[in-house]
């Protein structure tokens, strides 16, 4: 499914004005919100790569960042007093968080939408139930006291220090991120994660491995959160267990499926909408989960494919009662 | 910890353990009877749960306040129970109605009801908190249950609290097993369970059957909730969350959609965690259920004693 | 009793029943004909009220049906064997029964005893296996406990959707046999059918569906005479 026309155009001139919001931002808060968009966009869209492209539903996304910060907090801290430097640290961790992809997603291979979801629930608690007891008995990730003083991103000599440096930075990869998730729609692996979402018996009958096709999407999703774990480690230049609560799935979850989930802009515009809008009703911050969660009910009464998406919808038609053979006769 | 101190704890751990494990047991149920008439996890059903135990604290907490006399748990426990179960049953029946029906009528693919059910939990959990306060609420319990009424069997001294938690549990299940296997109602559940269809043609009004199935499976939650308080003594918005997973993981181990197995796997569950409990570090007690529902899911996704679930639900 | 005019249904985009108009009287026995995918099935469950019709009426003692809903169909008076029985495996021989009664509940419990005494004088083996699972029973006791059940309700009119299927020739004519002792006892049927001739021999009309509109109506004597309609329609090549 290639993208149509306009959207190709609106990405373009949505890049342009994103490269020179920062002149027009009221101050150097909102230009960190920027930021924060870019960062949570970039973890959007790698969840959108297991729920939106191969139709997995993982409620447990919260675990790669988690895993792909502290990673790259061992890479980049006095904690373990190791300091790579950035492109290194960045490509180490994306890939590790890439591989941890794999073997969470491993368990999950036979298991049906609800159950799957579970799961990986699951496997997000317990990441964080290990982040957080990881200092007992032997001190690995410092438990509840975090992961503090670490490294700012340097490249060719610049070191990012102000809001508007990181801004770019993240800017930079949410760009390639973008690109590669294009790339990957578009090929065969994409074609391959789209049909097991819409029929994984007929996509194995057609001859796809759904095993291999599966924990490729569960690695490229999680080594994208690796990227976002970085960058959230480099940024806050500390980590605790309470950034990477199951609520944080849920959150990206909601940009995802708000979005459009296997909507690539929609995925974007479910970021921007949830990070930048809780904080225009600051006052109301008291409000959000319970707003959030009316949110994702009515979503899916009245509009489950999403903000942007425009398949989905079908899916919907379909009677309760079951079509008897004079319908597939006919339809054959 | 030596040899000695465990095997010396151990009896008592595994009392509690299958005390608490009715109590997941009773909860789980909840889970069970939506997935077998549905096929979907009602993923609010921990804050049914978390909102029976409210209700329960708030009858308690009313009556000691109008500071009646002569509080006996004779007459306060059902109290609390029954208005936490009809208060946790209404409320089942309205997300029932509200969130969920919209989209099964509609035919919608299965994870389109999870979603809206993670975001009920997410409401109701936000809800409690901005109406009742973030801290936690006590139950006072030892004025209804002093702790001197207990027992001793062999060696193991058991409280009253403990006792009357286990009864009442076991008693509900009991009546639910009752209500399903003997009465018209528990038939017209098991045909809507079995075959939609056919019980739809056999005169049975199918959506009714299923609200009666969501006010059953959350006035036990509710019921739950309100043990639960009483055990622990402390209740927050929190606690559907992790008790609601547990008790999901048990109706997983026994067989989901089969009654007997939410039972089976609650007492499994609670045997399971006080084992952990007592060899392994007590924090990592809820990694056990995780853990526990995991390898299910993976070795043995029917269960033990099998789920119910036509084949024409089966991938 | 039952009559259908000008019924279209669709599923979806797809029009499965293009035009079917049939009557039912009183006491009869009627057939519905047709190969694979004419339309049968749907026929059944646009009548029950499980699809509804894009256009045409259906008509039940003069009242119209099409619209309500399956549970007030089956009130007032039509049961259904389904294709395939659909018993309720997870449930006794004694439960399926009772289930069948479900829109009698409110009857005292001396009539559906006796309901159930007349089924099992009917069907001996079923009291035989009382208490056993449905899913146990072979497929000919399944297909009697379906007949039973439908029984139970004390149907005026009695679909049955092709009771011969998946049996061995010596139970089909049990089967059929026992169809006409219900009709003798004051049940009217419709049989939908795609063994012919076996349907043909007790029905006295019946009716051919082909891709959705009904191409031939007669008396059964009449179709059972006419080879060339069976071979062109029916698929059947002379007789059985």
């Amino acid at each position: 499914m290639t993208a149509p026309g306009w959207e190709r155009r609106a990405a373009w001139g949505l890049g342009v004005l994103a490269v020179v919001a920062p002149i027009v931002a009221p101050n150097d808060y909102w230009i960190g919100v920027m930021a924060r968009i870019c960062l949570y966009a970039t973890l959007a869209l790698g969840l959108n790569i297991v729920v939106g492209f191969a139709g997995l539903l993982d409620l447990g996304y919260v675990a790669f960042f988690g895993i792909g910060s502290y990673v790259y907090a061992f890479l980049a801290s006095p904690h373990f007093d190791v300091h790579l430097p950035f492109p290194l640290a960045l490509l180490v961790t994306t890939v590790v968080t890439g591989i941890s992809g794999i073997l969470i997603g491993a368990p999950t291979l036979r298991l049906r939408g609800d159950y799957l979801a579970i799961v990986t629930l699951g496997f997000g608690e317990i990441t964080y139930l290990l982040l957080i007891n990881g200092d007992r008995p032997i001190n690995i990730t410092n438990g509840t006291n975090g992961i503090l003083s670490i490294d700012r991103p340097a490249l060719a000599g610049l070191v990012a220090t102000r809001n508007m440096d990181y801004y770019y930075l993240f800017l930079l990869f949410l760009g390639l991120t973008l690109l590669v998730s294009v790339r990957l729609r578009d090929s065969r692996i994409g074609w391959a994660w789209q049909a097991i979402r819409e029929d994984e018996l007929a996509a194995r009958a057609m001859g796809i491995n759904t095993t291999v096709a599966k924990l490729q999407a569960f690695a490229m999703g999680a080594s994208f959160a690796g990227i976002g774990g970085s960058f959230l480690a480099s940024w806050q230049r500390s980590v605790f267990p309470e950034n990477f609560l199951f609520t944080e799935s849920i959150n990206i979850l909601a940009m995802v499926i708000l979005g459009g989930a296997g909507n690539l802009l929609g995925v974007v515009l479910g970021a921007t909408l949830l990070v930048a809008l809780p904080e225009v009703f600051r006052e109301f911050q008291a409000y959000r989960l319970l707003v959030f969660g009316l949110l994702l009910m009515v979503l899916m009464i009245f509009r489950p494919q999403g903000l942007l998406s425009f398949q989905g919808r079908r899916e919907a038609e379909s009677d309760t009662a079951e079509a008897p053979d004079e319908v597939t006769e006919a339809r054959a | 910890m030596s040899w000695a101190d465990i095997l010396q704890i151990l009896p008592q751990q595994l009392v509690f353990g299958l005390a608490l494990g009715t109590v997941y047991g009773l909860i789980a149920l909840g889970y069970t009877m939506v997935y077998g008439i549905l096929f979907m996890i009602n993923f609010a059903h921990g804050e049914i749960f978390m909102i029976g135990a409210y209700l329960g604290w708030w009858v308690f907490a009313l009556l000691l306040q109008a500071k009646v006399g002569g509080l006996h748990p004779a007459w306060v426990l059902p109290l609390m129970l029954v208005h936490a179960m009809v208060g946790a049953g209404i409320l089942g029946v309205c997300l029932e109605r509200f969130a969920y029906r919209p989209l099964y009528l509609r035919g919608a693919t299965r994870l389109g009801p999870l979603i809206s059910a993670v975001g009920a939990s997410i409401f109701l959990q936000n809800a409690v908190m901005l109406t009742q306060g973030a801290r936690m609420k006590v139950y006072m319990t030892s004025l209804l249950f002093p702790w001197s009424w207990r027992i001793q069997v062999a060696g193991v001294s058991i409280s009253a609290l403990v006792l009357v938690m286990t009864a009442s549990a076991i008693l509900m299940m009991w009546g639910l097993h009752l209500l399903v296997q003997r009465t018209t109602l528990g038939r017209s559940i098991r045909a809507v369970a079995e075959d939609r269809e056919m019980a739809a043609i056999m005169g049975v009004n199918v959506r009714r059957v299923i609200a009666a199935t969501f006010f059953l499976g959350s006035a036990l939650g509710g019921a739950g909730g309100v043990l639960v308080g009483l055990y622990y003594t402390q209740i927050d918005f929190f606690m559907g969350y992790s008790a609601g997973l547990k008790a999901f993981t048990a109706a997983v181990l026994g067989g989901i959609g089969n009654i007997h197995g939410a039972m089976l796997g609650g007492i499994v569950l609670g045997l399971v965690e006080s084992l952990a409990v007592t060899f392994i570090n007590p924090a990592y007690k809820d990694v056990v259920a995780f853990a526990i529902l995991i390898l299910t899911l993976v070795f043995r996704p029917s269960g033990i004693l099998g789920e119910s679930v036509p084949e024409s639900e089966k991938v | 009793m039952l009559s259908l005019t000008d019924v279209v249904t669709h599923y979806g985009p797809i029009r499965v029943l293009k035009s079917v108009t049939l009557e039912v009287r009183a006491g009869e026995i009627v057939c519905l004909l047709g190969g694979n995918a004419s339309g049968k099935s749907t026929t059944m469950k646009t009548i029950l009220g499980v699809v509804r019709p894009t256009a045409g009426r259906v008509e039940f003692e003069d009242q119209r049906i099409d619209g309500l809903p399956t549970e007030s169909i089956v009130r007032r008076g039509i049961s259904l064997v389904p294709e395939a029985r659909r018993i309720f495996g997870r449930m006794t021989v004694w439960e399926n029964l009772a289930m069948g009664a479900y829109t009698r509940r409110a009857a005292p419990p001396g009539e559906l005893a006796e309901d159930r005494e007349r089924v099992y004088a009917l069907f001996p083996r079923l009291e035989e296996r009382a208490t056993q699972l449905g899913g146990t029973l072979s497929g000919g006791e399944q297909q009697m406990l379906a007949i039973g059940r439908a029984l139970m309700a004390r149907p005026r009119l009695l679909l049955m959707d092709e009771p011969s299927m998946g049996l061995a020739p010596v139970l089909v004519d049990q089967v059929f046999d026992i169809i006409q002792t219900i009709n003798r006892q004051g049940t009217t049927i419709l049989v939908v059918e795609q063994n012919a001739t076996v349907a043909l021999s007790i029905a006295s009309r019946g009716y051919v569906l082909q891709n959705g509109r009904i191409v031939v109506h007669d008396t059964a004597e009449a179709l059972l005479r006419a080879d060339h309609i069976r071979r062109a329609y029916l698929g059947e090549e002379g007789e059985r």
